[in-house]
């Protein structure tokens, strides 16, 4: 069984957004406005954290995109009371909107802030939005899923084909929107994917590694380009 | 038992009998709290949580806090009443039933406070229906659930005989009193069974009660985040949970003292004894709070002293220091010295001890979510109307329960005060006598009362 996962190259990075922006028009994040912005209220699944180059405090910034990193011992799903977020088989850590009580306890136990809420309603369905992903309501938690649609698509169109899912046929919309290309994605059982052997390069890191969640989005420190 | 028309006591009875306008007064002032609340509800249940200060990254706020502070609270009642009648302490005879009817009204508002706090209230039944017991949010409900029971049968079983006077004496609401006397005529047997029950529901609920607040801590030391994440909270939690119970206990019996004039049933030996026991407290809730800082201090872990600085000099020193003082230093001052002006120190220390156990609830769900690992903007939490609405709604609602209940049941225990001065005096002194080397055997005849 597949167990999907993600590297992320820091060195390519350059805080375009570009993942940012893909992800929510891919997945129906909603804009808050304005007003719930300048409250702290942003839904941004994948977000671009910024932090001041402590070596180079010249103004410069340091940028590290975070999806949700799907851990594989995920903080999360443990205190869900009602089986709302789990990690499925193949390694996703899923929400169920439809059965979510709203009451934040996986907000709160997610060291990485994964989770957000709908504080209000901050749209209905209308055009323009993709068909595949659901709306949320207000008073529930929603995060990324790694565009699981793609995957149920991506598994159907394979099965209907009698064949097993291609490397690359299954990619997230953050992914395949990286200009930088540094967002790679793929099968991390798979010892011969892409995703696998950036994984074992002497660069990976993953955020806060001692926490043990072991997290299933991998990142590559700055090094090369650096400077 | 003594004929229930003995006069004595008949000024536990007059409150039930008779309403005067003070009752109407304090009514209406609480049901304007209490309609505060009900309008930040409407609103909230329209417009979403979104109506309130919450954002990402606090989660939560004044909702949780107001859970931990309330159902911290109810340990007042049933733990201390249970302690108390398993000790054979005599001075106990006026207060339990005040402490019971705490517990009981405050478990309701406490557990309500999820309710208010959940997105989708509407599907609540979902923690029954798709419940996973993984989670500490159903060892809460467990739990919950069973304090509340157990506290509601420990309430009523010593209530009893006093319901049979009621029945009896009263003219309104026989049937009610009926119902709930379950037939008891006073006889010896009667007793005997009534002792034996309310003494096991004693031994019953202490470690349901203690079970209750270690399982709300761990709602937060469970987690992997800073300064939750410690093993001390279980115990912490309960020590500050008996510390605001007491307070709030104190605080009951001196509104109710005065109200109904029961000055001659409540002295201020009765306040000195609590007084001392909040002490006790107090030290002990100053003890757990230094260890639990000093060893997130002295590790110096970097995640942790993001909060720990938050907390100390930060935007969240005033709350802090603020429990500091309302919770160590101002009951120190108060407590140590009771001789004179016992009720004056007593209230003081309460009331101030009531504020700090609040702070010190809101000190630890809001500082360690106000500061992400992750480099994200730190978030400052601002409670707007709505959640000032349901504190203040709840705090009103568990008054007017709390008085409506004494204008229906008495508010001290008639037939134990009874048994006080008929059994008690004699078998305390026959209980003295057996602690004392002068007697040759010590005749010990067990009695099932003091239970």
């Amino acid at each position: 069984m597949a167990l999907w996962g993600m590297v992320i190259d820091l060195d390519r990075c350059t805080g375009c957004q570009a993942c940012v922006m893909a992800c929510k028009a891919e997945n129906n994040v909603p804009a808050v406005g304005p007003k719930e912005a300048s409250r702290e209220r942003i839904i941004s699944w994948m977000q671009v954290l910024t932090e001041e180059d402590k070596e180079h405090p010249d103004g410069k910034l340091r940028f590290l995109p975070r999806p949700c990193l799907h851990c594989d011992d995920p903080p999360c799903t443990k205190v869900c009371p009602v089986y709302a977020t789990y990690r499925d088989p193949e390694g996703i850590v899923a929400q169920i909107y439809a059965r979510c009580i709203g009451c934040r306890f996986c907000m709160a136990a997610c060291p990485y802030n994964a989770k957000y809420f709908n504080w209000h309603t901050y749209q209905k369905e209308g055009p323009g939005q993709n068909p595949d992903v659901s709306v949320r309501q207000k008073g529930i938690v929603e995060k990324c899923t790694f565009c699981h649609h793609r995957l149920q698509k991506a598994r159907e169109r394979a099965l209907a084909e009698h064949r097993e899912i291609e490397p690359g046929e299954y990619v997230p919309a953050c992914a395949e929107a990286c200009p930088a290309r540094a967002i790679v994605f793929g099968d991390l059982s798979d010892p011969s994917s892409e995703v696998s052997k950036l994984a074992r390069s002497p660069r990976a890191f993953r955020l806060q590694e001692e926490l043990g969640t072991k997290p299933k989005v991998i990142y590559l420190t700055e090094g090369e380009a650096r400077g | 038992m003594a004929d229930p028309a003995d006069t004595r006591d008949a000024i536990l009875l007059a409150p039930i009998e008779r309403t005067g306008r003070g009752f109407y007064w304090a009514v209406a002032i609480l049901s304007l709290g209490v309609l505060w609340g009900a309008v930040a509800y409407a609103v909230q249940l329209d417009g979403g949580l979104g109506v309130t200060g919450l954002h990402q990254p606090v989660s939560w706020g004044f909702y949780v806090t107001n859970f931990v502070f309330f159902i911290g609270i109810s340990h007042a009642g049933t733990l201390i009443s249970a302690i108390l009648r398993l000790s054979r302490a005599e001075w106990r005879r006026p207060i339990t039933r005040m402490a019971e009817v705490i517990t009981v009204m405050v478990l309701f508002i406490g557990a309500g406070q999820i309710l208010v706090d959940l997105g989708r209230p509407d599907r609540v039944m979902n923690v029954i229906r798709h419940g996973r017991y993984q989670s500490p949010l159903l060892w809460d409900a467990t739990s919950i659930s069973a304090y509340l029971t157990a506290s509601l049968v420990y309430l009523w079983l010593p209530m009893i005989p006093d319901i049979a006077i009621l029945r009896d004496r009263l003219g309104k609401r026989k049937f009610f009193y009926t119902v709930l006397a379950l037939g008891w005529q006073g006889t010896e047997r009667q007793h005997k069974v009534l002792n034996r029950a309310i003494a096991v529901m004693a031994v019953l609920v202490i470690p349901i009660a203690v079970s209750v607040h270690t399982v709300v801590s761990f709602v937060f030391s469970m987690t992997l985040q800073p300064m939750w994440h410690s093993t001390i909270f279980g115990p912490y939690f309960v020590v500050g949970a008996i510390f605001s119970g007491i307070a709030a206990l104190i605080v009951a019996m001196l509104i109710f003292r005065k109200a109904y004039g029961l000055q001659g049933y409540l002295r201020p030996i009765h306040f000195r004894y609590l007084g001392q026991l909040l002490l006790v407290m107090a030290l002990l809730w100053f003890y757990f709070t230094f260890t639990e800082y000093l060893t997130g201090y002295y590790g110096g872990e970097v995640e942790e002293m993001k909060v720990f600085w938050g907390k100390f000099w930060g935007p969240f020193s005033l709350f802090f220091w603020g429990m500091v003082l309302a919770n160590f230093v101002i009951p120190l001052f108060c407590l140590v010295r009771l001789e004179r002006r016992t009720i004056g120190k007593v209230l003081t220390a309460s009331l101030s001890v009531i504020v700090g156990m609040w702070l010190e609830r809101f000190i630890i769900v809001v500082p360690t979510l106000s500061y992400p690992r992750l480099p994200f903007p730190e978030g400052i939490y601002w409670p707007t109307w709505v959640e000032w609405g349901e504190t203040a709604a709840s705090f009103a609602l568990f008054a007017l329960f709390y008085l409506l209940f004494t204008k229906v049941f008495p508010i001290i225990s008639i037939w134990e005060i009874q048994e006080g001065r008929e059994v008690g005096l004699k078998e305390v002194e026959e209980r003295l006598l057996t602690y004392l080397p002068d007697t040759v055997e010590p005749e010990f005849t067990p009695v099932d009362r003091g239970g």
